[in-house]
């Protein structure tokens, strides 16, 4: 998996809460059984209004750009489609900075390289404005020390588990650890009885 | 002391990898086809074999056809995704139940009728509305496409131990009201994202007199409150369900399942992370208006006149301060994970038995399972549909999600059993009210959104 630290970008707002991920990809396009632009589908029916774009939607908007997309809380609720996380990846955000998470959204983003910044609802709710009012804002991201800040004011701290930080920083394979761990699953099998 | 929960998660731990992370033990792992490929992709091109294929069962649900007309398939990504997984199973020597199969159906109604669901166990499946499964007394969740991959890999997962919520739910359940109605109440209290980080137990008196349907409908909507899942502790009415099903243990096997299940319940004096409780005595059926499930009123209300949900209420065609009640429904889809099974078909039969379908309202009934079919076939209920006017259709998800042809026009006006009503998951500018199959059945009869307990 690709590594990530530092982050310094400016950044695309989405000043709204409970983004569902039926919004950020809708279902149509969760039939391939390969690799798919997935970043083209990205927002689709936000972006585009009966196939034309549409060129009020922040995405779409020129002044705003950037590897950050900052929005509000519960972002990502609703269906587990990593496609979700795909899409968000291959448009070429690396960092999502929200209020809040839905969980599953999470755990897609981690396992995908792009890293989950959580940071309150008022604090997301600035920040977006603070973006509106001047496209140019900087977000900065430190991973190692768990730190967001902007050329604006805010500064702040945001939680991630120790390891899934490291396999951030690190660019370590879940997958790979968790093969290595076949010998302690299968004592637990030995142990685990479910009727015991 | 420990809860239903702690109880479960603390066996299933491989190792504790952080201080909240763990390597869970998955017992049971469903997949279908629209999240598992890019997983075999995956195994595949790391050349491995899935870790313990007994435990993976497949069926074919999101994109499947549910007219008869629809098969054979024409759309040939369905058919490709579906075929790949037939394809993958085969390969990897899991169970698939494909179109056809006197087994196939939703992936959350098939496991529990089948007897694959049993309490005690860790279930995942890639799709969130695994949660359903919570209501046997297992802890099941749902997970992304790499994490689908990792558990067929290694029959286990990198996962985040979740905080734990109890929901104490007091008060008789009204006549006219059900389970749906009971979830979508809780979701607006505890509202969409209140549940996130925790996992729910939901207990108290008029949890034990749910039927299991019921408490795997409200299983099933724990996921709209953004908790990890929600699960009941099992009693006698589980035991009861399990026996009647072909693939829960046997005999012996039964006896000694049944003693350890009975140690699973939430002791006296464990302590919830978070606790809340809801009376449900002056409970109406409730109805949504907006465009996320926790945006609901009961039917009897108006929307509040403060509702600053602009966009939504825009979205949806309806004004802050008026009435639900009367407004002309388009549509009427009775159907899901959320309300597909056998009590929803008897209750909405119950409601449309000697009448009329609205001639300007089209209303799909898509069972849950091949044997829900088989059930209400027996039971007179298809006859009920048939002569009433509304289309009973093959079982899969359907309309919920609209990935196959059942999609809700644009600017249609739909009352939806199923538990999202996001902007377009209906169809692009569908409208979703989601309601009970007793509310959606009403409004089939007059094309109304109309109070159902005048024909319960």
């Amino acid at each position: 998996m690709e590594k990530i630290n530092k982050i310094e970008s400016t950044a695309v707002p989405l000043p709204l809460d409970n983004v569902d991920t039926d919004q950020i990809i809708p279902a149509r396009f969760l039939k391939n059984v390969e690799d798919f632009d997935y970043g083209s589908a990205l927002f689709r029916d936000w972006r585009y209004a009966e196939d034309k774009i549409d060129p009020e939607f922040w995405l779409n908007q020129d002044k705003f750009s950037g590897k950050v997309l900052v929005t509000q809380s519960n972002f990502g609720c609703g269906s587990s489609r990593e496609h979700a996380a795909w899409a968000i990846k291959q448009y070429g955000f690396k960092v999502v900075v929200a209020g809040s998470f839905a969980d599953i959204f999470r755990n897609n983003a981690l396992n995908n390289g792009v890293l989950p910044v959580e940071i309150g609802l008022e604090k997301a709710k600035t920040l977006c404005k603070k973006i509106l009012e001047n496209p140019k804002t900087k977000i900065f991201v430190d991973l190692q020390d768990q730190k967001v800040s902007s050329n604006c004011e805010i500064e702040t701290k945001f939680e991630i588990d120790l390891f899934k930080k490291q396999c951030l920083l690190y660019g370590i394979n879940e997958m790979e650890f968790l093969n290595q761990l076949k010998p302690d699953i299968e004592a637990l099998e030995a142990k685990i009885n479910l009727y015991a | 002391m420990k809860t239903l929960f702690e109880k479960i998660w603390d066996q299933h731990v491989v190792k504790s990898v952080s201080e909240n992370l763990d390597v869970l033990y998955i017992d049971r792992h469903y997949i279908h086809e629209v999240t598992s490929p890019q997983a075999f992709a995956g195994l595949n091109q790391r050349n491995q074999k899935v870790f313990r294929p007994d435990q993976t069962t497949a069926t074919v649900d999101h994109n499947v056809p549910t007219k008869k007309s629809g098969f054979p398939i024409k759309d040939a990504m369905s058919k490709q995704q579906i075929e790949t997984l037939e394809k993958n199973c085969r390969e990897h020597n899991i169970e698939c139940f494909e179109i056809g199969h006197e087994n196939q159906g939703i992936v959350h109604v098939i496991g529990p009728e089948l007897g694959l669901t049993l309490p005690g166990t860790t279930i995942v499946c890639g799709d969130s509305h695994t949660s359903t499964h919570g209501a046997f007394g297992a802890i099941a969740f749902g997970i992304g496409t790499t994490q689908v991959e990792q558990v067929l890999s290694a029959q286990s997962l990198l996962i985040t131990r979740p905080k734990t919520m109890g929901i104490e739910v007091s008060g008789k359940m009204p006549d006219g009201v059900s389970a749906k109605d009971l979830a979508l109440y809780i979701i607006s209290m505890v509202g969409a994202n209140g549940g996130s980080g925790y996992f729910i137990e939901f207990f108290g008196p008029a949890i034990s007199t749910l039927s299991m349907e019921g408490r795997m409908t409200l299983c099933n909507m724990s996921i709209e409150m953004g908790s990890r899942g929600g699960m009941i502790a099992p009693d006698e009415k589980t035991y009861h369900y399990l026996k009647n099903t072909s693939l829960a243990p046997k005999n012996e096997e039964w006896e000694k399942a049944a003693k350890f299940w009975k140690t699973l319940p939430t002791e006296n004096n464990a302590q919830f992370d978070k606790k809340i409780t809801v009376d449900i005595s002056a409970l109406a059926p409730v109805l949504t208006y907006g465009t996320s499930p926790d945006q609901s009123i009961a039917i009897t209300e108006s929307i509040n006149s403060d509702c600053d949900l602009q966009a939504e209420l825009a979205y949806m065609g309806f004004k802050k301060g008026e009435k639900l009640l009367g407004k002309n429904v388009d549509h009427v889809f009775i159907g899901s994970c959320t309300n597909s099974r056998i009590e929803d078909l008897r209750i909405a039969a119950s409601v449309l038995k000697g009448q009329k379908r609205d001639a300007n309202t089209v209303v799909w009934i898509v069972p849950g399972s091949r044997k829900v079919i088989d059930q209400a076939k027996n039971e007179g209920l298809i006859d009920i549909f048939d002569s009433f006017g509304a289309e009973f259709r093959e079982p899969g998800c359907s309309a919920c999600l609209a990935m196959n042809d059942d999609k809700i026009p644009a600017g249609a006006l739909c009352v939806s059993t199923s538990n999202r009503n996001f902007e377009g998951r209906q169809g692009k500018g569908a409208r979703t009210i989601l309601a009970s199959p007793a509310t959606a059945a009403a409004a089939a009869i007059t094309g109304k959104i109309t109070d159902p307990r005048q024909y319960l």
